[in-house]
């Protein structure tokens, strides 16, 4: 059977890792390429790049992270932020991305979740939604890093987004997102009930009970940042803590092992 | 070759691929990676990779546009060193239920198929992959997969490594220097590195056919 991954992710800006809470107050936490390599050294199972880039420069810069990275692991890569048009995939997928995620431009233009899985496939198309709580009940999609109300329900655009092409969906928790109180449950069994391909689950997490939580709630994957990049815990150590409390995990071969 | 050169491996280019991981996990691997469309190149490549992502129809129909398509499934059935990734591996069959009527290369027979809807599709991930023992190059251990379609019957012929996702399915095969991957080997850390560097090694340290063994 299928392993649940660990994922960290590094959000990236002008060449850098960066981690605020909520999107703001961005501090530097790091080389990508260096943390990402020690990531992999300790059983991360996928990386996740997220371009938080404000100007030009700043995504040039990105893309030769990317690159950077891509030499330095030999895991699968995710990359998102500021993809809009086909060939902005196109461009990260050749620094060295495996998948692309979408996030705001897909809830302007749909049709570019149909676009990058029609030419890479559905494997390579991530739909990343940032889901806020509404005072009514129920989620709604922010988009423009957090700064905009979508109007769509997180339901909703979740399968929508899956039957246009999303082969997976990261769910990011805006209510949850750096305070380390633990995924955002419900959201979680709301949108695994939604969409029917794999979701990785995104915001708040800071104990292995809590990935636990969101595994048993219907994610496939679970993605922490600054737990890793603050040295809280190492992710052998939290893969540890996952396999005592019952979750199948992947032990990596340690690396220099022989044929 | 000069013994301090790193050994030269083709990596077809025909349109949509994580081309650029494919290339990192060669030279990790200790391989020179060269990307090309020239049916010679894949014709005489002392190690070929066809990798593969998207669907498979438009992928199909790259292979004849660039006039790959005999000199690939030559190089496959005659088990000349070629590693096939993802979709690559399934365009060895016959046929795919992604893309009905488009034929596939027909090394190998079967037919590729969907997951059932019971998993949630694609599959992504981390998942076992189990070999025989007798398996010249695969061995078993968790490999990285990224599909929605596989092919579930082993064909005749092959060493097959198994790997359940709504039940068993071939996770990879190898045939005389053919090796045939669903899983990512660039992406599947130490475990792929390993299966890249053995079959490389094999396939270097062999002759590629009675008639080539060059009489020095």
């Amino acid at each position: 059977m299928l392993i649940p991954r660990v994922i960290p992710c590094l959000d990236v800006r002008a060449g850098r890792i960066v981690k605020g809470v909520r999107f703001q107050n961005l501090r530097d936490a790091g080389d990508p390429a260096e943390r990402a390599a020690a990531y992999e050294n300790e059983g991360a199972d996928e990386i996740v790049i997220l371009d938080v880039s404000a100007t030009t420069e700043e995504r040039a810069a990105s893309i030769d992270t990317v690159a950077r990275v891509r030499e330095a692991i030999g895991i699968p890569l995710t990359v998102g932020g500021g993809v809009r048009t086909i060939d902005d995939a196109s461009r990260l997928l050749d620094a060295g991305a495996d998948r692309v995620s979408v996030n705001s431009a897909g809830v302007n233009r749909p049709e570019l979740l149909a676009e990058i899985a029609g030419r890479f496939g559905v494997q390579c198309c991530v739909l990343a939604v940032d889901a806020s709580r509404s005072d009514g009940g129920g989620w709604r999609v922010l988009t423009r890093s957090g700064s905009t109300d979508s109007g769509l329900g997180v339901e909703d655009w979740a399968a929508r987004g899956a039957a246009l092409g999303a082969g997976e969906i990261l769910l990011t928790s805006w209510n949850r997102d750096g305070t380390g109180a633990g995924y955002d449950l419900d959201l979680l069994r709301a949108v695994a009930k939604a969409a029917p391909i794999p979701i990785i689950a995104s915001g708040g997490a800071s104990t292995a009970a809590h990935m636990r939580d969101a595994l048993d709630a219907g994610a496939s994957a679970v993605l922490a940042a600054s737990i890793f990049h603050d040295r809280v815990t190492t992710v052998a150590d939290l893969k540890r803590e996952l396999s005592s409390l019952g979750v199948s995990v992947r032990l990596p071969i340690p690396t220099g092992a022989t044929p | 070759m000069r013994p301090h050169e790193a050994p030269e491996i083709v990596i077809v280019r025909t349109g949509a691929a994580n081309l650029a991981s494919v290339c990192a996990a060669c030279r990790r691997a200790g391989l020179s990676p060269r990307l090309s469309v020239e049916p010679r190149d894949v014709d005489k490549a002392a190690l070929l990779v066809l990798p593969g992502v998207g669907a498979f129809g438009p992928a199909a129909e790259n292979l004849e546009r660039f006039g790959l398509w005999e000199p690939l499934r030559r190089r496959a059935a005659e088990g000349r060193a070629m590693l096939a990734i993802c979709l690559g591996m399934q365009l060895l069959f016959e046929a795919s239920e992604e893309s009905p009527g488009v034929s596939g290369l027909g090394v190998l027979p079967g037919r590729v198929t969907r997951f059932p809807d019971s998993e949630r599709v694609p599959q992504l991930g981390w998942n076992r992959v189990v070999a025989p023992f007798h398996a010249p190059t695969l061995r078993t251990g968790d490999a990285a997969f990224a599909n929605s379609f596989r092919v579930t019957t082993p064909p005749p012929g092959a060493i097959s490594a198994i790997t359940d996702y709504a039940g068993p399915f071939v996770a990879a095969l190898e045939r005389s220097g053919l090796l045939a991957c669903q899983f990512h080997p660039e992406l599947s850390g130490a475990f792929g590195l390993l299966l890249i560097r053995r079959w490389a090694a094999a396939c270097l340290a062999a002759p590629r056919s009675a008639k080539e063994a060059a009489p020095c």
